[in-house]
């Protein structure tokens, strides 16, 4: 378990600095997906096994075909320097370090109620029960939403022809 | 040992560097790429105080799959709306989108 975690989390942040460090946008987009897949490595640590599934499917598998389109809709010619950072990545840098070490001394400084109880061995069942009694209204909303952003989507990305 | 502590450290590692990336970069195909990271990690958090703070409740894992569906309806409207703009300024550059600026 500590051996695992460490492993994860170093292949799961260097890949993360490696997306963003990267000059190539399409690289880029491949250490994505192996961000990605450590998170559901990590998931598995945690023994949410169910939420491991759905983010191979739909982060490594959906979302990392949705970018690579949009990469090749929009990229013309040869993929060097297309990736490349603003005027203001410096500050950019500097939020982004100061955040994470005000995160890391919130963290290790407060006093958390962990509980010593044994999860779930089963996942599923406990997730569809909630969703389908307690949370069914939020349930359905992300339906509504999901029909939604389909519909927004083909609208937007078909060109609008201007009526008479 | 690995704790509770691990989890959210790492968690909010990754999304720092999510957001450095939606910053710093020019692409705006690299800033979804950003955003998409961000929202990952958030996940990581609420899945890491579920399994510890109330094991044999999984509150935490549900709205990690909320989180999960509204990130991909998300790149999904934000890809389209790369490609419309692209279609009429052959550019992905977020510096070179300035419509709303006078």
């Amino acid at each position: 378990m500590v051996f695992m975690f460490w492993l994860i989390a170093i292949i799961t942040l260097g890949s993360a600095l490696a997306m963003v460090l990267n000059k190539n946008i399409f690289r880029s987009a491949l250490f994505m997906v192996v961000t990605f897949i450590g998170v559901a490595a990590m998931y598995v640590l945690l023994q949410a096994d169910f939420l491991a599934a759905v983010q191979i499917l739909v982060y490594a598998g959906a979302i990392a075909i949705f970018i690579v389109f949009g990469i090749m809709l929009t990229v013309r010619g040869n993929m060097k320097q297309t990736n490349l950072f603003s005027k203001n990545a410096a500050l950019a840098g500097l939020v982004s370090l100061v955040l994470v070490v005000i995160n890391a001394i919130m963290v290790l400084t407060s006093d958390w109620p962990v509980s010593e109880a044994a999860p779930p061995v089963e996942t599923v069942g406990q997730i569809a029960e909630l969703m389908l009694t307690k949370f069914i209204v939020p349930f359905e909303v992300v339906a509504v939403l999901l029909l939604v952003a389909l519909l927004g989507a083909i609208i937007i990305a078909k060109e609008v022809k201007k009526t008479s | 040992m690995i704790g509770l502590n691990h989890f959210l450290v790492f968690s909010g590692t990754l999304f720092c560097i999510g957001l450095f990336g939606a910053l710093a970069k020019r692409s705006a195909i690299a800033i979804l790429m950003g955003l998409e990271v961000m929202l990952t990690a958030v996940n990581i958090n609420l899945v890491a105080i579920s399994r510890y703070v109330t094991p044999e409740y999984l509150v935490g894992q549900v709205f990690a799959v909320f989180v999960i569906a509204v990130a991909a309806a998300e790149v999904a409207v934000g890809l389209a709306l790369i490609v419309a703009i692209y279609r009429n300024r052959i550019s992905v550059n977020v510096e070179d989108f300035d419509w709303l600026k006078w």
